[in-house]
Protein backbone atom coordinates (compact mmCIF):
# COMPACT_ATOMS: atom_id res chain seq x y z
CA UNK A 1 0.00 0.00 0.00
CA UNK A 2 1.23 3.50 -0.79
CA UNK A 3 1.15 6.02 2.04
CA UNK A 4 1.55 9.77 1.85
CA UNK A 5 2.56 11.35 5.19
CA UNK A 6 2.76 15.04 6.07
CA UNK A 7 5.18 15.51 8.94
CA UNK A 8 6.53 18.55 10.77
CA UNK A 9 10.16 18.65 11.84
CA UNK A 10 11.91 20.97 14.26
CA UNK A 11 14.36 23.28 12.55
CA UNK A 12 17.48 21.76 14.09
CA UNK A 13 20.08 19.53 12.45
CA UNK A 14 19.51 15.79 12.18
CA UNK A 15 15.71 15.89 12.22
CA UNK A 16 15.18 14.43 8.76
CA UNK A 17 17.23 11.37 9.57
CA UNK A 18 15.28 10.95 12.81
CA UNK A 19 12.07 10.97 10.79
CA UNK A 20 13.16 8.59 8.06
CA UNK A 21 14.90 5.99 10.24
CA UNK A 22 11.72 4.56 11.76
CA UNK A 23 10.18 4.28 8.28
CA UNK A 24 13.05 2.16 7.01
CA UNK A 25 13.03 0.17 10.25
CA UNK A 26 9.35 -0.61 9.68
CA UNK A 27 10.18 -2.09 6.26
CA UNK A 28 8.85 0.89 4.35
CA UNK A 29 10.28 1.77 0.96
CA UNK A 30 10.66 5.54 0.70
CA UNK A 31 9.57 6.67 -2.74
CA UNK A 32 9.86 10.43 -2.33
CA UNK A 33 10.73 13.06 0.29
CA UNK A 34 9.89 16.73 -0.26
CA UNK A 35 11.19 19.30 2.18
CA UNK A 36 9.06 22.46 2.35
CA UNK A 37 11.69 24.77 3.82
CA UNK A 38 9.99 27.85 2.40
CA UNK A 39 6.64 27.01 4.03
CA UNK A 40 7.71 27.13 7.66
CA UNK A 41 4.71 26.84 9.96
CA UNK A 42 3.71 29.52 12.53
CA UNK A 43 5.14 27.12 15.13
CA UNK A 44 8.53 27.39 13.41
CA UNK A 45 8.53 23.80 12.25
CA UNK A 46 9.32 22.65 8.72
CA UNK A 47 6.70 20.61 6.85
CA UNK A 48 7.87 17.60 4.89
CA UNK A 49 5.94 15.22 2.74
CA UNK A 50 7.06 11.60 2.54
CA UNK A 51 5.67 8.94 0.19
CA UNK A 52 6.26 5.39 1.32
CA UNK A 53 5.34 1.90 0.11
CA UNK A 54 4.76 -0.43 3.04
CA UNK A 55 2.56 -3.37 3.90
CA UNK A 56 1.56 -3.00 7.58
CA UNK A 57 2.66 -1.51 10.89
CA UNK A 58 1.41 2.00 10.16
CA UNK A 59 0.05 2.62 13.68
CA UNK A 60 3.35 1.55 15.27
CA UNK A 61 5.21 3.80 12.85
CA UNK A 62 3.04 6.80 13.78
CA UNK A 63 3.62 6.16 17.48
CA UNK A 64 7.33 5.83 16.99
CA UNK A 65 7.54 9.09 15.02
CA UNK A 66 5.55 10.94 17.66
CA UNK A 67 7.70 9.53 20.44
CA UNK A 68 10.63 11.14 18.60
CA UNK A 69 8.88 14.50 18.75
CA UNK A 70 7.97 14.45 15.09
CA UNK A 71 4.48 15.72 14.45
CA UNK A 72 2.39 13.55 12.11
CA UNK A 73 -0.06 15.98 10.55
CA UNK A 74 -1.77 13.77 8.02
CA UNK A 75 -1.62 10.21 6.71
CA UNK A 76 -3.24 9.20 3.42
CA UNK A 77 -3.39 5.58 2.48
CA UNK A 78 -3.80 4.95 -1.21
CA UNK A 79 -5.20 1.48 -1.24
CA UNK A 80 -5.95 1.08 -4.92
CA UNK A 81 -2.55 0.78 -6.47
CA UNK A 82 -2.95 -1.22 -9.64
CA UNK A 83 -4.72 0.29 -12.66
CA UNK A 84 -5.92 -1.50 -15.73
CA UNK A 85 -7.88 -0.45 -18.83
CA UNK A 86 -10.41 -2.81 -20.41
CA UNK A 87 -12.67 -2.42 -23.43
CA UNK A 88 -16.19 -3.75 -23.67
CA UNK A 89 -18.14 -4.10 -26.91
CA UNK A 90 -21.80 -5.07 -27.19
CA UNK A 91 -25.18 -4.03 -25.87
CA UNK A 92 -23.62 -2.50 -22.81
CA UNK A 93 -26.47 -0.25 -21.69
CA UNK A 94 -29.21 -2.81 -22.34
CA UNK A 95 -27.33 -5.36 -20.33
CA UNK A 96 -27.24 -2.92 -17.38
CA UNK A 97 -23.86 -1.28 -17.12
CA UNK A 98 -24.71 -0.05 -13.66
CA UNK A 99 -24.98 -3.61 -12.46
CA UNK A 100 -21.65 -4.46 -14.12
CA UNK A 101 -19.94 -1.60 -12.31
CA UNK A 102 -21.68 -2.39 -9.01
CA UNK A 103 -20.51 -5.99 -9.12
CA UNK A 104 -16.90 -4.85 -9.42
CA UNK A 105 -17.20 -2.05 -6.86
CA UNK A 106 -18.80 -4.37 -4.34
CA UNK A 107 -15.78 -6.70 -4.28
CA UNK A 108 -14.14 -4.36 -1.82
CA UNK A 109 -10.75 -4.81 -3.51
CA UNK A 110 -11.46 -3.24 -6.89
CA UNK A 111 -13.46 -0.39 -8.30
CA UNK A 112 -14.33 1.16 -11.61
CA UNK A 113 -12.69 4.59 -11.65
CA UNK A 114 -13.15 5.63 -15.24
CA UNK A 115 -15.73 5.09 -17.94
CA UNK A 116 -15.76 6.33 -21.54
CA UNK A 117 -18.51 5.25 -23.89
CA UNK A 118 -19.50 5.48 -27.48
CA UNK A 119 -23.04 4.75 -28.60
CA UNK A 120 -23.36 5.07 -32.38
CA UNK A 121 -27.07 4.26 -32.69
CA UNK A 122 -30.03 2.81 -30.85
CA UNK A 123 -29.75 -0.69 -32.19
CA UNK A 124 -26.01 -0.70 -32.76
CA UNK A 125 -23.42 -2.12 -30.43
CA UNK A 126 -21.86 0.27 -27.98
CA UNK A 127 -18.22 0.36 -27.00
CA UNK A 128 -16.87 1.30 -23.60
CA UNK A 129 -13.49 1.77 -22.05
CA UNK A 130 -13.39 1.24 -18.34
CA UNK A 131 -10.58 1.86 -15.92
CA UNK A 132 -10.34 -0.39 -12.90
CA UNK A 133 -8.21 0.19 -9.82
CA UNK A 134 -7.45 -2.66 -7.45
CA UNK A 135 -5.52 -3.10 -4.23
CA UNK A 136 -2.93 -5.38 -5.77
CA UNK A 137 -2.03 -7.53 -8.77
CA UNK A 138 -3.84 -10.63 -7.51
CA UNK A 139 -6.92 -8.58 -6.74
CA UNK A 140 -6.79 -7.11 -10.24
CA UNK A 141 -6.68 -10.60 -11.70
CA UNK A 142 -9.75 -11.52 -9.66
CA UNK A 143 -11.58 -8.39 -10.78
CA UNK A 144 -10.79 -9.07 -14.44
CA UNK A 145 -11.94 -12.67 -14.04
CA UNK A 146 -15.19 -11.36 -12.55
CA UNK A 147 -15.65 -8.97 -15.47
CA UNK A 148 -14.95 -11.85 -17.86
CA UNK A 149 -17.69 -13.91 -16.22
CA UNK A 150 -20.15 -11.01 -16.28
CA UNK A 151 -19.40 -10.42 -19.97
CA UNK A 152 -19.98 -14.04 -20.83
CA UNK A 153 -23.34 -13.95 -19.10
CA UNK A 154 -24.32 -10.66 -20.76
CA UNK A 155 -22.85 -11.66 -24.14
CA UNK A 156 -20.37 -8.80 -24.28
CA UNK A 157 -16.94 -8.89 -25.87
CA UNK A 158 -14.22 -7.82 -23.48
CA UNK A 159 -10.77 -6.83 -24.62
CA UNK A 160 -8.14 -7.16 -21.92
CA UNK A 161 -4.63 -5.76 -21.98
CA UNK A 162 -1.68 -8.07 -22.59
CA UNK A 163 0.59 -8.80 -19.67
CA UNK A 164 3.46 -6.38 -20.22
CA UNK A 165 5.55 -7.40 -17.28
CA UNK A 166 9.13 -7.95 -18.25
CA UNK A 167 9.04 -5.72 -21.29
CA UNK B 1 27.95 -31.96 -51.56
CA UNK B 2 24.96 -34.21 -50.85
CA UNK B 3 22.16 -34.42 -53.33
CA UNK B 4 18.53 -34.62 -52.21
CA UNK B 5 15.61 -35.68 -54.34
CA UNK B 6 12.59 -33.53 -53.55
CA UNK B 7 8.91 -34.20 -54.16
CA UNK B 8 6.58 -31.19 -53.96
CA UNK B 9 2.99 -32.11 -53.20
CA UNK B 10 0.74 -29.13 -53.87
CA UNK B 11 1.65 -26.74 -56.67
CA UNK B 12 -0.23 -23.66 -55.57
CA UNK B 13 1.42 -20.38 -54.63
CA UNK B 14 3.63 -21.88 -51.89
CA UNK B 15 4.67 -24.91 -53.97
CA UNK B 16 5.49 -22.66 -56.89
CA UNK B 17 7.35 -20.30 -54.54
CA UNK B 18 9.56 -23.15 -53.33
CA UNK B 19 10.17 -24.32 -56.91
CA UNK B 20 11.02 -20.78 -57.98
CA UNK B 21 13.61 -20.30 -55.23
CA UNK B 22 15.22 -23.69 -55.96
CA UNK B 23 15.29 -22.93 -59.70
CA UNK B 24 16.83 -19.50 -59.11
CA UNK B 25 19.83 -21.21 -57.51
CA UNK B 26 19.94 -24.11 -59.97
CA UNK B 27 19.25 -26.32 -56.98
CA UNK B 28 22.63 -25.60 -55.40
CA UNK B 29 22.72 -24.40 -51.77
CA UNK B 30 26.42 -24.09 -50.91
CA UNK B 31 25.78 -22.93 -47.36
CA UNK B 32 24.23 -26.32 -46.58
CA UNK B 33 26.53 -28.25 -48.96
CA UNK B 34 23.39 -29.49 -50.62
CA UNK B 35 21.85 -29.90 -54.02
CA UNK B 36 18.05 -30.12 -54.21
CA UNK B 37 16.66 -31.84 -57.26
CA UNK B 38 12.90 -31.70 -57.77
CA UNK B 39 11.84 -35.13 -59.04
CA UNK B 40 8.09 -34.86 -58.57
CA UNK B 41 5.46 -32.13 -58.53
CA UNK B 42 1.81 -32.89 -57.96
CA UNK B 43 -1.40 -30.91 -57.92
CA UNK B 44 -5.07 -31.79 -58.00
CA UNK B 45 -4.84 -32.61 -61.73
CA UNK B 46 -1.98 -35.08 -61.64
CA UNK B 47 1.79 -35.31 -61.43
CA UNK B 48 4.92 -34.26 -63.23
CA UNK B 49 7.76 -36.70 -62.76
CA UNK B 50 11.40 -36.88 -63.77
CA UNK B 51 13.87 -38.92 -61.73
CA UNK B 52 16.74 -36.92 -63.28
CA UNK B 53 15.24 -33.63 -62.17
CA UNK B 54 12.31 -31.64 -63.55
CA UNK B 55 12.99 -28.54 -65.66
CA UNK B 56 11.41 -26.21 -63.14
CA UNK B 57 11.40 -23.00 -65.14
CA UNK B 58 9.40 -24.55 -67.94
CA UNK B 59 7.10 -26.33 -65.46
CA UNK B 60 6.37 -22.99 -63.77
CA UNK B 61 5.74 -21.34 -67.12
CA UNK B 62 3.43 -24.14 -68.26
CA UNK B 63 1.57 -24.06 -64.95
CA UNK B 64 0.95 -20.33 -65.43
CA UNK B 65 -0.20 -20.83 -68.98
CA UNK B 66 -2.34 -23.85 -68.14
CA UNK B 67 -0.38 -26.17 -70.43
CA UNK B 68 1.40 -28.26 -67.80
CA UNK B 69 1.53 -31.90 -68.96
CA UNK B 70 0.81 -34.28 -66.13
CA UNK B 71 0.71 -38.03 -65.86
CA UNK B 72 -2.43 -39.34 -64.28
CA UNK B 73 -1.12 -40.24 -60.84
CA UNK B 74 -2.60 -39.00 -57.58
CA UNK B 75 -0.56 -37.16 -54.98
CA UNK B 76 -0.91 -40.14 -52.66
CA UNK B 77 0.43 -42.49 -55.36
CA UNK B 78 3.42 -40.23 -55.81
CA UNK B 79 4.06 -40.01 -52.06
CA UNK B 80 3.83 -43.80 -51.82
CA UNK B 81 5.77 -44.89 -54.88
CA UNK B 82 8.17 -42.28 -56.19
CA UNK B 83 11.82 -42.28 -55.10
CA UNK B 84 12.55 -39.08 -53.16
CA UNK B 85 14.42 -38.01 -49.99
CA UNK B 86 12.37 -35.01 -48.86
CA UNK B 87 8.64 -34.53 -49.20
CA UNK B 88 7.62 -30.87 -49.38
CA UNK B 89 3.96 -31.03 -48.40
CA UNK B 90 2.24 -27.74 -49.22
CA UNK B 91 -1.39 -28.69 -49.86
CA UNK B 92 -4.27 -26.58 -48.49
CA UNK B 93 -5.11 -26.81 -44.79
CA UNK B 94 -8.18 -28.51 -43.41
CA UNK B 95 -8.35 -27.39 -39.80
CA UNK B 96 -10.68 -30.12 -38.62
CA UNK B 97 -9.30 -33.29 -40.22
CA UNK B 98 -5.85 -32.32 -41.43
CA UNK B 99 -6.56 -34.20 -44.66
CA UNK B 100 -5.37 -34.85 -47.26
CA UNK B 101 -1.98 -33.57 -46.03
CA UNK B 102 -2.11 -35.82 -42.99
CA UNK B 103 -2.15 -39.00 -45.11
CA UNK B 104 0.72 -37.75 -47.27
CA UNK B 105 2.85 -36.99 -44.24
CA UNK B 106 2.09 -40.32 -42.55
CA UNK B 107 2.93 -42.19 -45.74
CA UNK B 108 6.22 -40.34 -46.31
CA UNK B 109 7.42 -40.67 -42.71
CA UNK B 110 6.51 -44.37 -42.69
CA UNK B 111 8.65 -44.80 -45.80
CA UNK B 112 11.56 -43.17 -43.98
CA UNK B 113 11.40 -39.89 -45.92
CA UNK B 114 11.99 -36.45 -44.40
CA UNK B 115 8.96 -34.16 -44.45
CA UNK B 116 8.84 -30.37 -44.63
CA UNK B 117 5.38 -28.86 -44.51
CA UNK B 118 3.57 -25.54 -44.35
CA UNK B 119 0.28 -27.31 -43.64
CA UNK B 120 -1.15 -26.53 -40.21
CA UNK B 121 -4.02 -29.01 -40.21
CA UNK B 122 -2.07 -32.27 -39.92
CA UNK B 123 0.21 -30.91 -37.18
CA UNK B 124 -2.57 -29.34 -35.14
CA UNK B 125 -4.51 -32.60 -35.31
CA UNK B 126 -1.86 -35.29 -34.90
CA UNK B 127 1.42 -33.76 -33.81
CA UNK B 128 2.29 -36.37 -31.24
CA UNK B 129 1.64 -39.29 -33.56
CA UNK B 130 3.57 -37.67 -36.42
CA UNK B 131 6.52 -36.84 -34.19
CA UNK B 132 6.55 -40.46 -32.96
CA UNK B 133 6.47 -41.71 -36.53
CA UNK B 134 9.37 -39.46 -37.56
CA UNK B 135 11.45 -40.66 -34.60
CA UNK B 136 10.65 -44.31 -35.27
CA UNK B 137 11.82 -43.95 -38.84
CA UNK B 138 14.75 -41.74 -37.94
CA UNK B 139 13.73 -38.90 -40.24
CA UNK B 140 12.88 -35.27 -39.69
CA UNK B 141 9.48 -33.60 -39.66
CA UNK B 142 9.91 -29.83 -39.94
CA UNK B 143 7.27 -27.12 -40.19
CA UNK B 144 8.80 -23.67 -39.75
CA UNK B 145 6.35 -22.24 -42.32
CA UNK B 146 3.29 -23.14 -40.25
CA UNK B 147 3.51 -20.41 -37.63
CA UNK B 148 4.24 -16.96 -38.92
CA UNK B 149 5.62 -17.66 -42.39
CA UNK B 150 9.16 -16.44 -42.70
CA UNK B 151 9.37 -15.59 -39.01
CA UNK B 152 11.80 -18.14 -37.48
CA UNK B 153 9.90 -19.22 -34.40
CA UNK B 154 10.64 -22.96 -34.23
CA UNK B 155 14.19 -22.44 -35.47
CA UNK B 156 14.77 -19.92 -32.73
CA UNK B 157 13.39 -22.23 -30.07
CA UNK B 158 15.35 -25.17 -31.47
CA UNK B 159 18.84 -23.72 -31.63
CA UNK B 160 19.77 -20.26 -30.38
CA UNK B 161 17.44 -20.53 -27.40
CA UNK B 162 18.02 -24.23 -26.75
CA UNK B 163 18.71 -24.88 -23.09
CA UNK B 164 16.87 -21.71 -22.25
CA UNK B 165 13.52 -22.47 -20.76
CA UNK B 166 10.80 -20.68 -22.70
CA UNK B 167 8.04 -19.61 -20.31
CA UNK B 168 5.49 -18.36 -22.78
CA UNK B 169 4.92 -17.27 -26.34
CA UNK B 170 2.58 -14.45 -27.20
CA UNK B 171 2.14 -13.00 -30.63
CA UNK B 172 0.34 -11.83 -33.71
CA UNK B 173 0.14 -14.82 -36.04
CA UNK B 174 -2.40 -13.69 -38.62
CA UNK B 175 -1.57 -10.94 -41.07
CA UNK B 176 -5.15 -10.57 -42.30
CA UNK B 177 -6.47 -9.69 -38.84
CA UNK B 178 -3.57 -7.37 -38.22
CA UNK B 179 -4.20 -5.63 -41.53
CA UNK B 180 -7.90 -5.17 -40.75
CA UNK B 181 -7.32 -3.80 -37.23
CA UNK B 182 -4.52 -1.49 -38.39
CA UNK B 183 -6.50 -0.18 -41.35
CA UNK B 184 -9.66 0.40 -39.28
CA UNK B 185 -7.92 2.69 -36.81
CA UNK B 186 -5.59 4.51 -39.23
CA UNK B 187 -8.32 5.26 -41.77
CA UNK B 188 -11.26 5.36 -39.33
CA UNK B 189 -13.16 2.80 -41.37
CA UNK B 190 -15.72 0.30 -40.08
CA UNK B 191 -14.92 -3.41 -39.89
CA UNK B 192 -17.11 -4.53 -42.81
CA UNK B 193 -15.65 -2.04 -45.20
CA UNK B 194 -12.05 -2.91 -44.34
CA UNK B 195 -12.84 -6.61 -44.65
CA UNK B 196 -14.23 -6.14 -48.17
CA UNK B 197 -11.18 -4.12 -49.06
CA UNK B 198 -8.87 -6.84 -47.68
CA UNK B 199 -10.69 -9.40 -49.84
CA UNK B 200 -10.22 -7.23 -52.90
CA UNK B 201 -6.52 -6.84 -52.21
CA UNK B 202 -6.17 -10.57 -51.75
CA UNK B 203 -5.20 -10.28 -48.05
CA UNK B 204 -8.39 -12.03 -46.99
CA UNK B 205 -10.00 -15.14 -48.46
CA UNK B 206 -13.48 -15.03 -50.03
CA UNK B 207 -14.65 -16.82 -46.87
CA UNK B 208 -12.65 -15.01 -44.23
CA UNK B 209 -14.05 -16.94 -41.24
CA UNK B 210 -10.91 -18.98 -40.82
CA UNK B 211 -8.82 -15.83 -40.30
CA UNK B 212 -11.13 -13.35 -38.59
CA UNK B 213 -12.69 -15.82 -36.16
CA UNK B 214 -9.24 -16.69 -34.87
CA UNK B 215 -9.11 -20.30 -36.11
CA UNK B 216 -5.93 -19.82 -38.11
CA UNK B 217 -4.22 -18.22 -35.11
CA UNK B 218 -5.50 -21.00 -32.87
CA UNK B 219 -4.08 -23.71 -35.15
CA UNK B 220 -0.68 -22.05 -35.04
CA UNK B 221 -0.93 -21.79 -31.27
CA UNK B 222 -1.70 -25.52 -31.01
CA UNK B 223 1.39 -26.33 -33.09
CA UNK B 224 3.53 -24.03 -30.93
CA UNK B 225 2.10 -25.49 -27.72
CA UNK B 226 2.80 -29.05 -28.81
CA UNK B 227 6.13 -28.51 -30.53
CA UNK B 228 7.78 -25.94 -28.27
CA UNK B 229 6.26 -26.84 -24.91
CA UNK B 230 5.60 -30.56 -25.40
CA UNK B 231 1.91 -30.09 -24.61
CA UNK B 232 -0.70 -32.42 -26.08
CA UNK B 233 -3.51 -30.08 -27.11
CA UNK B 234 -5.92 -29.76 -30.01
CA UNK B 235 -7.90 -26.95 -31.61
CA UNK B 236 -10.83 -27.56 -29.25
CA UNK B 237 -8.61 -26.86 -26.25
CA UNK B 238 -8.01 -23.26 -27.36
CA UNK B 239 -10.16 -20.50 -25.96
CA UNK B 240 -10.95 -18.57 -29.17
CA UNK B 241 -12.44 -15.12 -29.70
CA UNK B 242 -12.07 -13.49 -33.11
CA UNK B 243 -12.18 -9.88 -34.28
CA UNK B 244 -15.47 -9.83 -36.19
CA UNK B 245 -17.42 -8.04 -33.44
CA UNK B 246 -14.89 -5.27 -32.90
CA UNK B 247 -16.14 -1.76 -33.54
CA UNK B 248 -14.24 1.25 -34.77
CA UNK B 249 -15.44 3.06 -31.64
CA UNK B 250 -13.75 0.47 -29.45
CA UNK B 251 -10.48 0.96 -31.32
CA UNK B 252 -10.79 4.75 -30.90
CA UNK B 253 -11.46 4.45 -27.18
CA UNK B 254 -8.38 2.23 -26.91
CA UNK B 255 -6.29 4.64 -28.94
CA UNK B 256 -7.31 7.61 -26.74
CA UNK B 257 -5.81 5.76 -23.81
CA UNK B 258 -2.58 4.79 -25.58
CA UNK B 259 -3.46 1.33 -26.84
CA UNK B 260 -3.91 -0.52 -30.09
CA UNK B 261 -6.05 -3.66 -30.38
CA UNK B 262 -4.40 -6.80 -31.76
CA UNK B 263 -5.54 -10.38 -32.18
CA UNK B 264 -3.12 -12.11 -29.83
CA UNK B 265 -2.40 -15.80 -29.54
CA UNK B 266 -0.95 -16.70 -26.18
CA UNK B 267 0.41 -19.97 -24.86
CA UNK B 268 1.72 -20.41 -21.33
CA UNK B 269 2.12 -24.02 -20.33
CA UNK B 270 2.53 -23.85 -16.60
CA UNK B 271 0.13 -25.18 -14.00
CA UNK B 272 -2.60 -22.96 -12.63
CA UNK B 273 -1.63 -20.02 -14.80
CA UNK B 274 -1.82 -22.21 -17.90
CA UNK B 275 -3.12 -20.22 -20.85
CA UNK B 276 -4.00 -21.28 -24.38
CA UNK B 277 -6.06 -18.56 -25.93
CA UNK B 278 -6.69 -16.39 -28.93
CA UNK B 279 -8.42 -13.08 -28.32
CA UNK B 280 -8.35 -9.42 -29.21
CA UNK B 281 -6.19 -7.66 -26.64
CA UNK B 282 -5.06 -4.17 -25.73
CA UNK B 283 -1.41 -3.60 -26.57
CA UNK B 284 0.30 -0.36 -25.47
CA UNK B 285 1.27 1.66 -28.55
CA UNK B 286 4.87 1.67 -27.36
CA UNK B 287 5.02 -2.11 -26.92
CA UNK B 288 7.06 -4.08 -29.48
CA UNK B 289 3.98 -6.21 -30.29
CA UNK B 290 2.21 -3.12 -31.63
CA UNK B 291 3.33 -3.96 -35.19
CA UNK B 292 1.38 -2.57 -38.10
CA UNK B 293 -0.16 -3.80 -41.31
CA UNK B 294 0.14 -7.44 -42.32
CA UNK B 295 3.18 -8.08 -40.13
CA UNK B 296 3.35 -10.95 -37.69
CA UNK B 297 5.27 -10.85 -34.42
CA UNK B 298 6.13 -13.28 -31.67
CA UNK B 299 7.37 -12.53 -28.20
CA UNK B 300 9.01 -15.36 -26.28
CA UNK B 301 9.51 -14.96 -22.59
CA UNK B 302 12.54 -16.98 -21.59
CA UNK B 303 14.02 -17.77 -18.22
CA UNK B 304 17.62 -16.70 -18.87
CA UNK B 305 17.52 -14.47 -21.91
CA UNK B 306 14.52 -12.38 -20.89
CA UNK B 307 12.17 -11.39 -23.66
CA UNK B 308 13.00 -12.18 -27.28
CA UNK B 309 10.95 -10.80 -30.17
CA UNK B 310 10.76 -11.73 -33.81
CA UNK B 311 8.83 -9.71 -36.37
CA UNK B 312 8.29 -10.72 -39.97
CA UNK B 313 6.03 -11.28 -42.92
CA UNK B 314 3.59 -13.97 -42.01
CA UNK B 315 2.43 -14.89 -45.46
CA UNK B 316 3.37 -14.58 -49.09
CA UNK B 317 4.62 -17.37 -51.31
CA UNK B 318 8.29 -16.37 -51.32
CA UNK B 319 8.36 -15.71 -47.54
CA UNK B 320 6.75 -19.09 -46.87
CA UNK B 321 9.13 -20.67 -49.37
CA UNK B 322 12.00 -19.14 -47.42
CA UNK B 323 10.81 -20.91 -44.27
CA UNK B 324 10.49 -24.21 -46.16
CA UNK B 325 13.95 -23.81 -47.67
CA UNK B 326 15.43 -23.16 -44.23
CA UNK B 327 13.92 -26.46 -43.03
CA UNK B 328 15.28 -28.27 -46.10
CA UNK B 329 18.72 -26.85 -45.46
CA UNK B 330 18.50 -27.91 -41.84
CA UNK B 331 17.84 -31.47 -42.99
CA UNK B 332 20.69 -31.25 -45.48
CA UNK B 333 23.14 -30.03 -42.88
CA UNK B 334 22.11 -32.51 -40.18
CA UNK B 335 24.58 -35.33 -39.69
CA UNK B 336 22.12 -38.16 -39.11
Amino acid sequence: MRITMDLELKDIPGQLVRALEPISDAGGNIVSVVHHHENRTPRGTIPIQVIVDMEDGLTELKNKLESRDIKVVRVDEAKLLVHETILIVGHIIHSDIRDTIDQIDSTGYAEVVDLAMSMPGINLKSSARIGINATGKDEMKKAVKLLRDISKEKELLIIEPIDTEGM
Amino acid sequence: MRSFKVAIVGFGSVGQGVAKVIASRNGIFDEAHAEFKIVAITDSKGAVLDPKGIDISSALKQKREGTLKRVSMSSLDVVKNVDYDILVEVTPTDARTGEPGLSYIIEALSRGKHVVTSNKGPLANQYKMLLGLSKENNVKLLFEATAGGAMPVFNLARTPLAGNKIKSIMGIFNGTCNYILTRMITEELPYDMVLSEAKELGYAEADPTYDVEGIDTALKLVILANAVFGMDVKLDDVDIVGISSITLDALKLASDDGYVVKLIGEVRPNGEESILRVSPRLVPKTHPLAVQGTLNAALMQTELAGDIMVIGKGAGSIETASAILSDMMYIASSKD
